[in-house]
């Protein structure tokens, strides 16, 4: 999911953490470029195209796209697909791979990540998760211990969210080829009929929801990266989502989109969200729920809480009248017990996040272009 | 260039000649050098920068400088939302 | 959090903006020397809600963006040699040089790293014997102090596989520099908070003296800084001139005498090129003759490596406070924090950078009555 390029920083030699931003930032000349960084043949892969951001996007659109051609389908970027089926049934079929270092942090490890994320890309369609697949590649010489305590967590994380581990493959490549352990995760579940969950659905005057507090998961890993450690009992919230999303369609039909916050935190998945839907989003900053330790962290390190990454959490589009409905639900669950409204959709600035700070002006929200990094100034 | 951030020393400790801290900033904690602090101890705040005390921060200053605040615009209370841009 | 909480009191804040308001009788020009300052205001929209009262001018306060590009180049030069372990603090990562920066390094085989203090580096020199590890030294007075530690430790443990690409910058001769320009608009300043934390108030009465402007000693938190500008404010009102200091919690005046002495005997004053500005006499920080063999500058032989700046970029006006960043024509069109020209659109504290995210709510606000 989210948080491997926080990882590969420090790993040292051939990795470059660049998210968002351009493989080679160039001090430019009076040419003229006809749209930001266009895709330059010849280029090499970097770290940052598997960052989920911008760089990523772009290989999509410039280079698979175009490729596979007509097979493939000109979807809106969403989680999952969602696609019909011939009886009228839909299903919703995603994959993820989990490539993240290190491979135990406080609150879990990657077998936990990997069930998760993709049971939850799921829920984010409105389906109920079926079924999971995993596919290893383990480097050679890796400790059977490990993967062990791996493999143990992701059953253990399977039955919480109720869904199957059916099928697999395993592939082992010789030592100093992979990072000790690559998963990958595909899911299939079923939407239920009358579900609609999709960015398009967003509406001014909806309501914007979180299901609880941010920050937690990307503090986790960073207090336990080198160079940067620090004590805290912050853990990792990842955790499955599916059965309070359960909880929120079973409340109400007025639930219009719904995303998981990973990597880029509260802050890019709502630039997202506003982007592909078109309409801008307002938020209240003293109303997003971030804990005091998260804000500790990130003031000595310099960080922006709405960036940090995220595991366990979403947001939520719903429509006005069934708001309290909907965040009364989310209180009764497990997932979604600090659930709060931290602002709305609104018709001004389309694509464009504002926060309302504490002191009562407005701030922009964006995208973070790259890694977090600790900072001095 | 000055993010320094307030915290609260923990404990102190040498490190071959060096006075080093852990520093509570609320919830987290960090080893920080108290070398540039020799009047900084066990409760006291201080301000950290790159890993490094560089002040200890006086309590009663703050206090005098909030109730100053506090006093301002007595006469101006029907100002309302003054600034408030919401 | 205490000490920082109170200090964003949204209810005290509302109170220093109506004494603002109230006392201010035309719109004089105030401008912070503070990354960090730049960023509170942007962050917490202080110069939106103080718009018509005061205009902020957002000065050079940002290591990041004012290191020379030639020392980004010969740092670009030193992280790429195979036996270099190159650390630096997070922000300098992204700055670019002529065509590359320290990610591209990075990606390209270098080992480069990010620590959060510059005794992290020592503590790597320790673990890899077998390594040159080099710390990249920027920043201004408040991070010179633990530079000049990582140095001395450094001895003290007696590693010399350790180095320091020092480029320390100092305030006062800016503040100078600036007041000293014929189009200068600036009628007072706010001096970095931390800086005098460890160097005292002292060094700014001369400058008061000679250029007849207010300097206010602030801190960072909104509270903070709107206390710095309403003091600042006071003074211009009533026709005073003066250093004062509004963070009285962290400054004295005389500063940190432990800090001091450590710096007196590690650095010496030289002259600093300052990027997009020029150079300024007498205004940097290097290591002494006493230090000078953990100088990676003199260590990797890169002293010589001199480029000039390309003229496109207008950073250098932007740090002076003589346009705005909006005011540049490259600015949001060619030069954005996505394919930047020059630091101050790559550093979170840079002006650009700030106003490229404050732009759209201007609008906003604008249509709403913000």
């Amino acid at each position: 999911m989210g948080e491997e390029v926080v990882e590969n920083v420090e790993r040292g030699q051939g990795s470059s953490p660049i998210v968002d931003g351009p493989a080679t930032p160039v001090l430019v000349g009076p040419e003229g470029w006809s749209c930001p960084v266009p895709f330059r043949p010849g280029e090499r892969v970097v770290l940052g195209h598997g960052g989920g951001g911008r760089l990523s996007g772009e290989l999509i659109d410039q280079l698979f796209l175009p490729a596979f051609g007509a097979a493939a389908t000109a979807a809106t970027p969403t989680d999952s697909a969602v696609l019909d089926l011939p009886g009228g049934d839909r299903i919703a079929f995603t994959t993820d791979t989990y490539v993240v270092r290190p491979l135990f942090f406080p609150g879990g490890n990657i077998g936990e990540l990997a069930v998760n994320g993709t049971v939850n890309d799921l829920a984010m369609s409105g389906a109920r998760p079926l079924a999971l697949s995993s596919a290893f590649v383990l480097e050679e010489g890796l400790d059977l211990d490990v993967l062990a305590r791996v493999a143990t967590s992701m059953g253990q994380a399977s039955i919480r969210a109720g869904v199957a581990l059916v099928t697999g493959d395993t592939k082992v490549v010789e030592k100093g080829h992979g990072d000790g352990i690559y998963v990958n995760t595909a899911g299939i579940g079923l939407v239920p009929p009358g579900v609609d969950i999709r960015p398009s659905r967003a509406r001014p005057g909806d309501v914007v929801v979180v299901s609880g507090a941010i920050g937690l998961h990307g503090i986790a890993v960073l207090s336990v990266r080198e160079g940067l450690e620090f004590g805290t009992d912050i853990r990792s919230d990842t955790a499955p989502l599916n059965h309070l999303v359960e909880a929120m369609l079973a409340a109400t039909t007025g639930v219009h989109v719904l995303r998981d916050l990973t990597r880029g935190g509260l802050g890019a998945v709502l630039c997202e969200l506003a982007a592909t839907a078109g309409v801008g989003v307002e938020i209240d900053e003293p109303s997003v729920p971030i804990p005091e330790a998260v804000r500790a962290a990130c003031g000595f390190l310099g960080l922006d809480p709405l960036h940090v990454a995220n595991e366990g959490k979403l947001v939520a589009f719903v429509s006005p009248d069934a708001a309290d409905t909907v965040v009364g639900a989310m209180r009764l669950s497990d997932t979604g017990r600090d659930a709060t409204v931290i602002g709305r959709v609104v018709e001004d600035h389309p694509g464009g996040v504002v926060a309302r700070t504490g002191l009562g002006a407005w701030r922009v929200v964006d995208r973070p272009l790259g890694e977090q990094l600790p900072r001095i100034c | 260039m000055c993010l320094g951030m307030p915290g609260k020393v923990l404990e102190v400790r040498d490190d071959r000649g060096t006075r080093m801290a852990t520093v509570d900033f609320g919830g987290v904690t960090k080893e920080v050098c108290l070398a540039y602090v020799p009047d900084v101890g066990v409760g006291d705040f201080t301000i950290v920068h790159a890993g490094f005390a560089i002040t200890r921060l006086d309590e009663e200053s703050a206090l005098e400088t909030l109730a100053m605040f506090s006093e301002l615009g007595l006469l101006q209370d029907d100002v309302g939302e003054g600034g408030s841009a919401a | 959090m205490r000490y920082l909480d109170e200090f964003r009191d949204p209810d005290l804040a509302r109170r220093l903006f109506a004494e603002i308001e109230s006392m201010t009788t035309r719109p004089w020009a105030v401008m912070e020397v503070c990354g960090g300052q730049t960023h509170s205001i942007i962050r917490n929209g202080i110069d939106q809600l103080l718009a018509g009262s005061v205009e902020l001018i957002h000065g050079p306060g940002c290591p990041v963006c004012v290191t020379p590009l030639e020392m980004i180049e010969r740092a670009l030069e030193i992280a790429s040699r195979p036996e270099v372990t190159f650390c630096s603090f997070g922000d300098m990562l992204r700055v670019p040089g002529l065509d590359r920066d320290l990610f591209d390094v990075k990606a390209r085989g270098g080992d480069v790293r990010v620590v959060y203090s510059p005794l992290d580096a020592v503590g790597i020199a320790e673990a890899h014997p077998d390594r040159q590890v080099v710390f990249f030294g920027v920043g201004f007075e408040t991070t010179a102090p633990a530079n000049a530690m990582a140095v001395f430790q450094a001895r003290q443990r007696g590693l010399p596989n350790f180095s320091m690409l020092v480029s320390h910058v100092l305030v006062p001769p800016a503040i100078d520099a600036i007041m000293s320009s014929r189009a200068c608009r600036v009628n007072g300043f706010l001096a970095a908070g931390h800086v005098c934390s460890v160097m005292g108030t002292q060094d700014y009465e001369p400058l008061v003296a000679e250029h007849r402007v207010p300097i206010v000693v602030t801190g960072f938190e909104p509270l903070d800084v709107l206390d710095g500008i309403r003091r600042c404010l006071a003074q211009l009102e009533e026709g005073r001139a003066e250093v004062e200091n509004a963070y009285q919690r962290a400054v004295r005046a005389g500063g940190n005498s432990e800090a001091r002495a450590m710096l007196e005997s590690v650095f010496e004053v030289c002259d600093r090129q300052w990027r997009g500005i020029g150079l300024i006499p007498a205004s940097g920080w290097r290591l002494n003759p006493d230090f000078r063999d953990f100088d990676a500058e003199e260590r990797f032989a890169v002293s010589g490596l001199t480029v000039s700046e390309p003229t496109a970029c207008r950073a250098g006006e932007v740090l002076q406070g003589l346009i705005k960043p909006d005011e540049c024509e490259w600015f949001g069109t060619r030069c954005t924090p996505r394919t930047p020209m020059g630091a101050p659109m790559v550093s979170s504290e840079g002006a650009c950078s700030a106003y490229h995210q404050y732009r759209p709510v201007t609008i906003a606000a604008g249509a709403r009555k913000g």
